[in-house]
C-alpha cells in the first residue's frame, strides 16, 4: 500500500461550524504544490460544488436498500405484516380493507416480505440518490446528491470517498481530500474510518466544544490522528482559551484560529474559495494551517 | 400539537430557535400560555438543547436495538436467517454463526424465520435516552437522546425519545429539534409533527440544503412547512426569492446581532440575552397555530 494516497477528512460534530469553508480553502491552497482527489462526502446537504465552480462530467444513479410495497389486490387483511414490523412502517387496514406501506418509515429489512401469508408483498430497489464526477481546477471532485430523506447515506459516503480514492490511485493523485458531514453517526463513521488525518473545525461554543469532545472521541474510536482548526475564533475568547487547554490536555493539536469575518460568506456568494477571494487574516489563518497539515501528512 | 424545528443545512440556529419558541412560550401567563410544553432534543449524535435549557435530570434508560442470539443447542446450520437478512448482519460458516453488529438493523427477520426457533432478540444499548424538568418554567417537560460514539444508526435513540415522551392522546405543544441534514434521522424526527419550521440563513449553502428540506418535509412527509432565516443581513437574495416562488412562508427574520452569538457561545438562549424577542416568537408561534388550522 506504499502507494496509496494520503487521506485527509474535515468533520466538526456539530453543523454548520465551516467545514465547507475550510475544506474548499484547503483545496485551493493544496492544489498548488500537490495533486488532489476531492470527495464531498456531506451527501445530505452537498455544498462543496458550490464554491468550487464544478463541470459535471458524469452523473449515476444509487441504488440501495430494499422498500416493500404491497399489492392491494392480493392483500387479505391479515395483519401479520403490521406485527412483523419494527418500524411502525404499516398502516393497519381493516376488513376487507388492504394493508399499506409509509415508504418514508419503511426499514427495507424485509421481515413483511417474508411473513406474508399470500405473497402480496413485493421488494424494490428505488435510487435514493444520484453520485456525480465532476472537474474542478483543482481536481477531479465526487460527489453525490442524496434524495429527499434518502436511506443509507452511510453507504453513498462511502461510495464517493472510495471513487476519490479510486481517481487518486489510477491518477498517482498526491491526497484525497474528503469534505465530511456533521453528527458521529453512520455517515461521519463511513468519512472518517481509515483516513490519514481528521481536521476538526471547532466553534468557540460550549455547544461547538460539546460536539468537539464527541468527534474526537469517534476518530480516536477509529484509530484517526485529529488535529483542530477554531473557526471564528475571536467570537469568544474565553470559550477558545477552553478549547486550546481541552486540545493540550490530550496531545491533539491546535493549528489554526481563523477570525470571524463577514469576507467568508462574500467568497461563498461569489462562488470561490475564501483564499481566493481575499488575503485577509481568514485566508492567512488557513494558509498557516494548511503549512502545518502539510507537514503532518508528508511526516505521517 | 407537535413542531419538529430541522435544516438541511447545520449551524444555521436549530436549537437557537427550538430553545427560544419554548422559553417565550414558558414565560407567557398562566391562562394563555399552551400547556403540556416540552422539549425534545432529537440530535443524538450532537445533543445541545440542554446546555441552553439546563434541565434537571430525573430519569434515564438505555436504548438500543434487538441484537439477534443464537442457540447452539436449537441452530442446524440451515442458513434460512442469512438468507433473510436484508443486512447482510448474520451469516452462517459451516457450524458457526457469525452476527455482526454493526450492521443489524434490529428488525426481527432472522427471528421470525428460523425454523427451529433457535434465535432470541437481546436488546443491545446504542444509546441513552433522559428527560426532566426545567427549574426556570414550571410544567416543562425536556427529554433528549445521546447516541453512544461508535454507533451508526441514531434512529432507535429518536423513535424512543419519541416513544417514552409523545402521549397518546396529545393536547400538548411539544417542539422537536431535528438534527442537521435531510436524512433518515430527519425524517424521523419530522414523522407525525404537525409542522416543520425550516431555520435557514441567507446565504448559498443555506439555499442549497433548505430546497432539500422543503423537499423533505413539504414534498415527502406533506407536513404544513414555514421558514425562520437567522443571520438576515449576510449572503444574497436567493432564499427570500425561493420562498416566495415556492409558497413558502418565511415567519420570522433574525438579523446578524454578535450579542447573539455572543451569548450562544455561554450557553445562553437568545430571549434571555435580548428578551424583546420573546415577543417575535410567541407571535411565531400563532402564525404556525395559524397555518396548522387552515390546513386541517
Amino acid at each position: 500500500m506504499a502507494d496509496d494516497p494520503q487521506q485527509l477528512v474535515v468533520l466538526s460534530g456539530k453543523g454548520g461550524t465551516g467545514k465547507t469553508t475550510v475544506a474548499a480553502a484547503l483545496a485551493h491552497l493544496a492544489a498548488q504544490e500537490l495533486s488532489l482527489s476531492i470527495a464531498d462526502a456531506d451527501v445530505d446537504a452537498a455544498n462543496l460544488e458550490l464554491v468550487l465552480d464544478v463541470q459535471k462530467v458524469a452523473s449515476h444513479e444509487f441504488a440501495s436498500g430494499l422498500l416493500a410495497e404491497i399489492d392491494p389486490d392480493l392483500c387479505i387483511s391479515c395483519g401479520q405484516c403490521y406485527e412483523a414490523c419494527y418500524f411502525e412502517a404499516i398502516t393497519p387496514g381493516g376488513v376487507g380493507v388492504p394493508y399499506e406501506i409509509n415508504p418514508t418509515a419503511c426499514e427495507g429489512c424485509a421481515a413483511c416480505y417474508y411473513r406474508c401469508p399470500v405473497d402480496a408483498i413485493s421488494l424494490l430497489t428505488p435510487p435514493s440518490g444520484l453520485w456525480y464526477e465532476s472537474n474542478t481546477r483543482f481536481g477531479p471532485l465526487f460527489h453525490a446528491h442524496l434524495f429527499a430523506g434518502g436511506e443509507n447515506s452511510g453507504k453513498l459516503v462511502t461510495l464517493v470517498r472510495q471513487q476519490a480514492r479510486l481517481r487518486a490511485l489510477d491518477d498517482h493523485r498526491d491526497l484525497v481530500l474528503v469534505d465530511g458531514p456533521p453528527g458521529i453517526g453512520c455517515p461521519a463513521i463511513s468519512a472518517v474510518a481509515g483516513a490519514t488525518l481528521a481536521l476538526m473545525v471547532v466553534e468557540p461554543t460550549l455547544s461547538g466544544a460539546h460536539d468537539l469532545s464527541r468527534v474526537l472521541e469517534l476518530a480516536e474510536h477509529f484509530g484517526v490522528p485529529a488535529a483542530v482548526v477554531v473557526n471564528k475564533a475571536d467570537l469568544s475568547d474565553k470559550r477558545t482559551e477552553e478549547i486550546e487547554a481541552f486540545c493540550a490536555a490530550r496531545a491533539i493539536p491546535l493549528i489554526g484560529r481563523i477570525p470571524y469575518d463577514t469576507v467568508v460568506t462574500e467568497a461563498m456568494v461569489q462562488g470561490v474559495p475564501v483564499t481566493e477571494f481575499t488575503d485577509g487574516l481568514v485566508s492567512q489563518a488557513l494558509i498557516d494551517a494548511w503549512g502545518i497539515i502539510k507537514e503532518k501528512l508528508v511526516g505521517g | 400539537m407537535r413542531i419538529a424545528v430541522a435544516s438541511g443545512k447545520g449551524g444555521t440556529g436549530k436549537t437557537t430557535i427550538a430553545v427560544s419558541l419554548l422559553l417565550s412560550l414558558a414565560a407567557l401567563e398562566d391562562d394563555i400560555r399552551p400547556s403540556g410544553l416540552q422539549l425534545l432534543d432529537c440530535d443524538v449524535e450532537e445533543p445541545n438543547a440542554a446546555i441552553f435549557v439546563k434541565p434537571v435530570i430525573e430519569g434515564q434508560e438505555l436504548v438500543g436495538i434487538l441484537l439477534p442470539e443464537v442457540d447452539p443447542a436449537l441452530c442446524t446450520h440451515c442458513g434460512r436467517c442469512a438468507e433473510v437478512c436484508a443486512f447482510h448482519a448474520i451469516a452462517v460458516f459451516g457450524e458457526k454463526v457469525l452476527v455482526f453488529p454493526q450492521l443489524c438493523h434490529g428488525c426481527g427477520s432472522c427471528t421470525c424465520n428460523c425454523p427451529t426457533g433457535a434465535i432470541q432478540e437481546r436488546m443491545s444499548p446504542t444509546g441513552t435516552i433522559s428527560w426532566g424538568s426545567v427549574p426556570d418554567c414550571p410544567g416543562v417537560r425536556f427529554g433528549q437522546g445521546e447516541m453512544n460514539v461508535g454507533e451508526a444508526m441514531a434512529n432507535p435513540a429518536i423513535r424512543a425519545l419519541k416513544k417514552k415522551m409523545l402521549p397518546e392522546v396529545d393536547d400538548g405543544v411539544t417542539i422537536l429539534d431535528a438534527p442537521p441534514g435531510n436524512a433518515c434521522p430527519v425524517v424521523e424526527t419530522l414523522r407525525g409533527a404537525d409542522f416543520a419550521l425550516l431555520v435557514t440563513e441567507p446565504t448559498p449553502f443555506g439555499l442549497h440544503d433548505l430546497r432539500v428540506a422543503v423537499q423533505v418535509a413539504r414534498g415527502e412527509l406533506r407536513i404544513p412547512t414555514g421558514v425562520v432565516i437567522n443571520r438576515d443581513g449576510v449572503g444574497d437574495d436567493g432564499v427570500l426569492a425561493f420562498c416566495a416562488e415556492n409558497d413558502v412562508p418565511v415567519l420570522l427574520s433574525i438579523p446578524l446581532d454578535r450579542r447573539i452569538a455572543e451569548a450562544y457561545a455561554d450557553g445562553i438562549p437568545l430571549v434571555d440575552a435580548v428578551p424583546a424577542y420573546r415577543q417575535d416568537f410567541v407571535g411565531l408561534y400563532h402564525k404556525i397555530l395559524t397555518l396548522v388550522e387552515g390546513e386541517s
